[in-house]
């Protein structure tokens, strides 16, 4: 997808602690609109956290984080998750015991427009939206993701690999604006990293989808591959932001990390 | 339903003026929308298309290709997985006057420009991305392909080749064709006669490059009348399409005999859902090579393997229910009543279910043919009640010419020929066979249609004779027949397909021509071996490493000794290795058809065949493994040879 001029999120000067631990101090980030945009860094370097402070699991206690030009500092995750920012996470938070379809279908809750009573009955709107959801479903994330073999599976029975697919589907069904993804590929073999990809750049594409994509990974060769910006956090700062060749070629980026992921790069190519 | 002498089709005389378009054209107008010609599982649902949509989306292709440049004769090749759009295609281009090649959608790009620059096909019609990219890296080589037609847009958006169309553009193009010329789409069809080219194959072949077998409109009818005689379909029946549309048998059901009996073809999700998807429709008649029913079998194995006490009791006691009726039926001797009894109690309890959970419910005939399917397969079957029958028959008569009739079952035959259809066995124990489907000849290969085309008879190539009750029984190509020690014959595939019996085995290659004595190469099969030695706790991280437990060298001795009981001492094996790998049709060790290409593995794997008969224990391996895009792989590997013990053997 073209990338738009428009920032669509902001994070402006971030500071969280952790009793004396510095987890952020004075980050800043601007996501373009349409843009895949990574963050790296060593372990620790605070970008798990980043993430969280983003959809609202953690309130940072400096700073402000605007999305779409609005303050959202103070909004709780679910309001956040409401405004279209949804995210996956580094181990896998799925519902075990639930079929695959059941899953997903929970990422589609946020959008239900009916009550409970309603719900219980199963009368007038509520068998109408039931079906839009359904169809919504497996036309534009089950068909997407290439998982139709899977859809009555239980979650918990499924290798990994797949495993992680279907959380990246239970995300889309959101419906999401933003995407933020934590270590799409972290476990998966060759083959899974290269579906992954593909699918990320799908959904960044698709003239349906057109999602902006926030990552956080390990694997240098997909975000330098996939990437349109990058930004490096190092100790809870940010020490570049850039495009991947840039990113590449600053100083500072090189002496504390790139020796570190050229190694990475290397395991991969 | 209605009774079998009340069949149109098939008190029908099929002339020379008869095509499958025209065929097509009356069987569309006499249904319209009243009833489902294609039914596709699509985004979770069953999605039908009547006939009426059915003509329709044949026309604008049809017309739409005439607008690309489609002439009458010209090939248009197609590759895909099975789908609705895959048959329409097919049928819009024999209407447009055109000849169908299809493609086995694993091909490789190699076996892709082969076929596509032999056949001189103008037109590829692809599924999606993948198709694409195949296509798009082999138009250097095949300067005579003129564009590629695609029908899945998903990851597409950034191709802007001129040679790439999509498939809703080619039927804008039809649609606007038919509006500046009306009535073009039927003068099309008029045009055709029975005697043209329909449809061109391309045989796997076991040994040398890809023959491209012509069959005519003609060819493919009487063959579907003619197996219909036999077995008679029906329009509300159902067919699930899920095999190779390269593969003749897919063809003869889809299309010879589907146009003909009007009945529903059914497309599954996806590759992987088709098992889920055939126990959804249930059909009435299926046709599949012999590895869907083994898989069938080991997924009912293996099952039972995993099932409480109780219900293995029951499975047990029903199986040995089913297996005395069945063998009552095989030696066609009455089924005395207690027994009758209690094969309906064992079918309400056990059968019932297990032929529900296999898609076999509402079966009436289920073939097999294009390999060698092993009797145990067979009975197992039977005793479950499913009327499976094997066929004979080649691509060059247009699908089938023996089959087995009901009621008249040998699973060491493959039946009786079936109407209008002559077979001998030369002197030299040849099978040669005669009937309106032998095919018109191999495209531009003289020498070779001169081979097997000599005065209207069919030479097949393949060995065997015909028994006392008129049954054809066929051993194999006539090379693959081994000679053992003591110079009696006999055939590898029948100690194969014993072995693959057994659930831990997928494949199997047996030696023993001229040898001292009989081994065989063992490919475990990776889900069902694995599942057994995590049950057992022995630690494993690949099939290479696996198969070389010495816990599965145990497995699968056992099983060796099974089936070593009741054979000739000299044609027993005596020794084995489990491979490394499964045997792959990428690597050029099985057919498309998944029959394994002997003078090939006897080639590539000489070291273990060397290793087996100078009574090494070890062999050392290092060979190169093709992934399907094209890619290869060094794999070294050490494998045990190990022996079968003589006094328990």
């Amino acid at each position: 997808m073209a990338v738009a001029n428009i920032i669509q999120l902001k994070v402006e000067d971030i500071h969280i602690s952790f009793g004396g631990v510095k987890a952020l101090c004075g980050v800043s980030l601007e996501v373009k609109k349409g843009e895949i945009f990574s963050l790296i860094g060593p372990n620790g370097a605070g970008k798990t956290v980043c993430l969280n402070c983003i959809n609202g699991l953690y309130r940072p206690q400096e700073g402000k984080i605007f999305f779409e030009g609005r303050d959202i500092s103070s909004l709780r995750p679910y309001q956040r998750a409401k405004l279209g920012i949804s995210r996956s996470f580094q181990k896998i938070e799925l519902f075990k015991g639930m079929t695959v379809l059941d899953n997903i279908r929970l990422g589609r809750h946020i959008h239900l427009k009916t009550n409970l009573l309603e719900g219980a009955l199963y009368v007038g709107r509520v068998a109408r939206q039931e079906i839009e959801h359904r169809e919504f479903i497996e036309r534009e994330i089950i068909d997407l993701l290439e998982i139709e073999y899977i859809r009555d599976k239980v979650v918990g029975m499924l290798p990994y690999g797949l495993q992680k697919r279907v959380e990246l589907a239970r995300a889309l069904a959101l419906n999401p604006k933003l995407l933020i993804l934590d270590e799409p590929m972290a476990g998966l073999n060759l083959e899974e990293v290269e579906d992954m990809a593909r699918f990320i750049i799908d959904i960044n594409e698709e003239d349906r989808w057109q999602v902006t994509c926030l990552l956080v990974e390990h694997d240098m060769g997909v975000v330098m591959d996939i990437s349109h910006r990058v930004a490096v956090l190092n100790f809870g700062e940010k020490i570049a932001d850039g495009t991947p060749p840039e990113v590449q070629n600053t100083p500072q980026v090189i002496k504390a990390y790139l020796g570190e992921v050229e190694d990475l790069y290397a395991t991969r190519r | 339903m209605p009774r079998e002498d009340e069949l149109e089709y098939l008190k029908r005389e099929i002339d020379r003026e008869l095509t499958l378009p025209k065929l097509f054209l009356e069987t569309a107008t006499k249904y319209g929308d009243k009833k489902v010609a294609i039914r596709e599982k699509e985004f979770g649902v069953w999605r039908p298309i009547t006939w009426k949509d059915y003509y329709e989306n044949v026309k604008y292709t049809a017309l739409g290709l005439v607008s690309l440049g489609l002439e009458r004769g010209d090939k248009v090749a197609m590759i895909g997985d099975n789908r609705p759009e895959g048959l329409w295609v097919e049928v819009a281009a024999l209407c447009a006057g055109g000849i169908g090649v299809w493609l086995f959608q694993d091909s490789l790009i190699d076996e892709v420009s082969y076929i596509i620059d032999h056949s001189d096909a103008k037109f590829l019609v692809g599924e999606g991305q993948e198709e694409v990219d195949k296509a798009l890296s082999i138009r250097d080589r095949c300067p005579k392909l003129r564009k590629v037609i695609w029908d899945d847009p998903k990851g597409l958006r950034n191709y802007d080749d001129p040679i790439l169309i999509g498939l809703q553009e080619v039927m804008r193009r039809g649609r606007e064709m038919d509006q500046r010329t009306p009535g073009l789409f039927d003068a099309l069809i008029r045009m055709g006669k029975g005697d043209e080219v329909a449809l061109l194959f391309y045989t796997s072949g076991t040994t040398a490059l890809p023959k491209g077998a012509l069959l005519s409109h003609y060819n493919m009818l009487t063959m579907g009348q003619n197996l219909m005689r036999v077995d008679p379909c029906f329009e509300n029946d159902d067919f699930v399409s899920f095999l190779p549309f390269a593969w003749i048998g897919e063809q003869m059901m889809s299309v010879s005999c589907g146009l003909q009996a009007g009945f529903t073809i059914n497309f599954p999700e996806e590759p992987e859902t088709a098992q889920e998807n055939i126990r959804e429709i249930g059909p009435q008649v299926m046709f599949s090579p012999p590895r869907i029913y083994e898989q069938m079998v080991r997924t009912v194995q293996v099952k039972y393997l995993d099932a409480s006490w109780i219900k293995r009791k029951m499975h047990e006691w029903a199986m040995a229910v089913g297996y005395r009726a069945a063998d009552l039926k095989f030696a066609k001797k009455p089924i005395p009543l207690w027994l009758k009894v209690l094969e309906s109690f064992a079918y309400v309890t056990v059968q019932k279910k297990l032929r529900d959970h296999l898609g076999l419910s509402h079966i009436r005939h289920t073939y097999t043919g294009g390999a060698a399917m092993g009797p145990d397969h067979f009975r197992f079957f039977h005793a479950i009640g499913v009327n499976l029958k094997q066929i004979y028959g080649q691509t060059e008569i247009a699908g089938i010419s023996v089959l087995h009739r009901d009621g008249d079952i040998k699973f060491d035959t493959v039946g009786k020929p079936i109407p209008e259809t002559e077979v001998q066995v030369t002197v030299e124990g040849e099978i040669i066979s005669k009937s309106p489907s032998v095919f018109l000849g191999y495209y531009k290969m003289p020498e070779e249609t001169a081979q097997s085309l000599r005065d209207g008879w069919l030479y097949s190539g393949d060995t065997g004779f015909i028994d006392n009750d008129g049954h054809l029984v066929v051993f194999d190509r006539s090379k693959d027949v081994m000679i053992l020690s003591d110079n009696s014959k006999f055939s590898p595939q029948y100690l194969e397909t014993r072995l693959k019996f057994s659930p831990f085995i997928r494949d199997v290659w047996v030696i023993g021509d001229k040898r001292p004595f009989v081994s065989s190469v063992i490919c475990i099969d990776y889900n069902v071996v694995g599942k057994w030695a995590e049950d057992r706790n022995i630690p494993y991280t690949s099939y290479p490493e696996l198969s070389q437990k010495p816990e599965v060298y145990g497995l699968v001795l056992e099983e060796i000794i099974k089936m070593n009981q009741g054979l000739p001492e000299v044609a027993k094996v005596r020794r084995y290795v489990n491979l490394y790998k499964e045997f792959d049709a990428d690597d050029d060790e099985l057919t498309r058809t998944r029959k394994i290409r002997r003078s090939f593995v006897e080639q590539r794997y000489k070291d273990i065949v060397e290793a087996i008969y100078s009574q090494k224990e070890m062999v050392h391996m290092d060979t190169t493994i093709t992934y399907e895009d094209g890619r290869e792989v060094k794999i070294k590997a050490d494998l045990q040879v190990a022996d079968v013990p003589l006094e328990v053997g």
